[in-house]
């Protein structure tokens, strides 16, 4: 059909009586980088947790990479070796420490041998600059050394698309940007990428394009520089406005 | 006069009683006047000085003063009540504890004791696992495993339900009436004892396992969906990721069912097993002294508190490791 690594079509999702996404339709080619942005409670992260199989959809379908996402266990897990997740708590494992952390989902997985699969630990930590932090538990970092652990753990998997969802909300100020540093390396690199995001000037910088989600669709999608500038939809445009008057672009 | 009341009593409200009341306020009352007192004067000084150290001292030195009020208070009781109930302790020592009965039972109800030593020993390394087999069948996912969670379920309301000593009826003298014959466990020549250990980690695995699942169900949802997010299936995410967090939160409950357990392994002397308290038992039958119950008594506090002081120091170093700040 397309050349897309993503496929969206129709999505709905319901918790109870309330609709939370309502029919959403999104393509995302290899290498893109799409940052989904809106309010909270717009489904944004539900719209992440369907990608991901975490939770199941109520209509419409999910492709990736040519394999329909499914809530069939095997099929399942399957996906999930290509679909890394990254998630705005970290949820690191605290019982093990960031070397474990990292070595688990390969080994376990993938059943990748030990050797190898500290070897490639190595290689990502080292990257971060936590090669030193390897034998500490979680919660002795900061939550900035945390998340960018979190999301080394998922590309020890050596996934082909990367969700982050809202991965520096719960991050001080000062420990945003060694994270976002880190998105934009992937970014460069030619990682696929879908992020929710808060930080309104990262993804006018790292977008290929922007995707305003409102009360569960798509209000506008577009490049970064026409979305922040030049919004079509009022809607755009007021929730922007606001997002402004927070100081948050 | 003393044909007249062959039994009398010394009466619990009396004289002494007052003595002992008021030698028991009196100086806590004292003591902690004094300290309420400087207490004040001490914690006015440390306002005027704005909180630089003036008047610390004195403040701790009241707080000093309150503690020895209380302790000459304990003392004063005490020592009132031995000197007032002498006669009545007397008899007391005579029915506890007897040198000679202590030392000439030791042999026999430590031999009995080593019985339930080995007895909850068994059991316990079974209701480890079989534990959490039951938890996780009772919380296992999907409609497959629907007949498992309904097993687990009616398990542990029955077995939970059931006092523990007609389970042990039941399964010390029922099974092998019913021709259900168990072999004698590694170590053992009774097999009447694997019966015993049977019925013990029947009911106790119940209980640990609804301790097992409180925990599992404590470990919160978004580690599952990290671990899931990874690709790891349930049962790969239960090993290695939620069950041993679960574990290492729910070990004071778990040394609670253990010490449990540990006790109860006296009853299985109903089912005609010679062990420490049916020992202690014959011999105070034979010998009109309860000695031989102190004895086994403080043999169970001699593996108690131990154990408990142990776990806590472990549970405490593991805290300790993966935690901020140590």
């Amino acid at each position: 059909m397309t050349d897309a690594l993503l496929e969206i079509h129709a999505a709905v999702k319901r918790f109870g009586d309330h609709e939370v996404l309502k029919g959403i339709d999104l393509d995302i080619a290899e290498h893109e980088v799409v940052c989904l942005i809106g309010a909270s409670g717009s489904g944004k992260s539900t719209l992440l947790r369907c990608i991901n199989g975490l939770l199941p959809l109520d209509g419409g379908s999910i492709v990736v990479d040519g394999t329909t996402v499914s809530q069939y266990e095997a099929e399942l897990n399957f996906l999930r070796r290509e679909v890394g997740l990254v998630f705005q708590s970290f949820n690191l494992f605290p019982h093990m420490t960031v070397l474990k952390n990292v070595m688990l989902a390969p080994r376990k997985v993938l059943g990748v041998p030990r050797a190898e699969a500290a070897e490639r630990a190595h290689e990502l930590l080292e990257r971060i600059g936590l090669w030193e932090k390897r034998d500490e538990y979680p919660d002795r970092l900061s939550g900035g050394q945390q998340q960018r652990v979190a999301i080394v753990r998922a590309l020890a998997m050596r996934p082909k698309l990367m969700l982050l969802d809202e991965i520096t909300s719960a991050l001080d100020p000062e420990l945003v940007s060694s994270v976002l540093e880190l998105v934009r390396e992937l970014a460069v690199e030619g990682m696929t990428m879908m992020l929710a995001t808060h930080e309104m000037s990262f993804a006018r910088e790292v977008a290929d394009r922007v995707c305003f989600l409102d009360a569960g669709v798509i209000a506008e999608m577009g490049p970064p520089e026409q979305m922040f500038t030049a919004p079509k939809n009022p809607r755009t445009a007021e929730f922007l406005k606001r997002i402004i008057a927070a100081g948050r672009l | 006069m003393q044909t007249e009341a062959p039994a009398r009593r010394d009466p619990l409200v009396g004289p002494a009683f007052g003595f002992a009341i008021a030698g028991f306020c009196v100086p806590i009352a004292l003591f902690s006047g004094v300290a309420i007192v400087l207490g004040r004067r001490a914690e006015r000084r440390i306002v005027a000085s704005r909180g630089t150290v003036s008047g610390l001292d004195r403040a701790r030195r009241a707080q000093r003063l309150g503690q020895i009020g209380v302790a000459i208070g304990i003392v004063v009781l005490v020592a009132l009540f031995i000197a007032t109930r002498w006669e009545s302790l007397k008899t007391l020592r005579l029915v506890f504890f007897q040198w000679p009965d202590i030392t000439g039972s030791f042999d026999t109800v430590f031999e009995g004791f080593l019985i339930d030593v080995r007895l909850f020993i068994y059991a316990e390394a079974v209701v480890l696992v079989w534990g959490m087999v039951v938890a996780l069948f009772r919380i296992m996912p999907g409609t497959a495993s629907t007949p498992l969670r309904w097993f687990a379920a009616v398990y542990i309301d029955v077995f939970r339900g059931v006092p523990a000593i007609v389970t042990i009826a039941l399964v010390g003298f029922g099974l092998p009436i019913a021709g259900v014959n168990l072999p004698a466990l590694p170590f053992e020549s009774d097999s009447l004892f694997t019966y015993g250990v049977l019925a013990l980690a029947l009911v106790y695995g119940a209980y640990v396992a609804e301790v097992y699942r409180a925990g599992i169900e404590s470990v919160h949802w978004s580690q599952t969906a990290a671990s899931r997010s990874l690709g790891l299936s349930w049962g790969q995410t239960m090993g290695s990721v939620v069950v041993p967090q679960a574990v290492r939160r729910v070990i004071p409950p778990l040394l609670n069912d253990f010490i449990g357990l540990q006790k109860d392994a006296a009853l299985i002397t109903t089912i005609g097993i010679l062990e420490g308290y049916g020992r202690a038992r014959i011999f105070a039958n034979a010998n009109f002294s309860y000695a031989p119950f102190i004895v086994l008594a403080c043999l169970y506090l001699v593996i108690t508190i131990p154990m408990t002081r142990l776990t806590e120091w472990l549970v405490r170093r593991d805290r300790d490791r993966m935690q901020a700040g140590a």
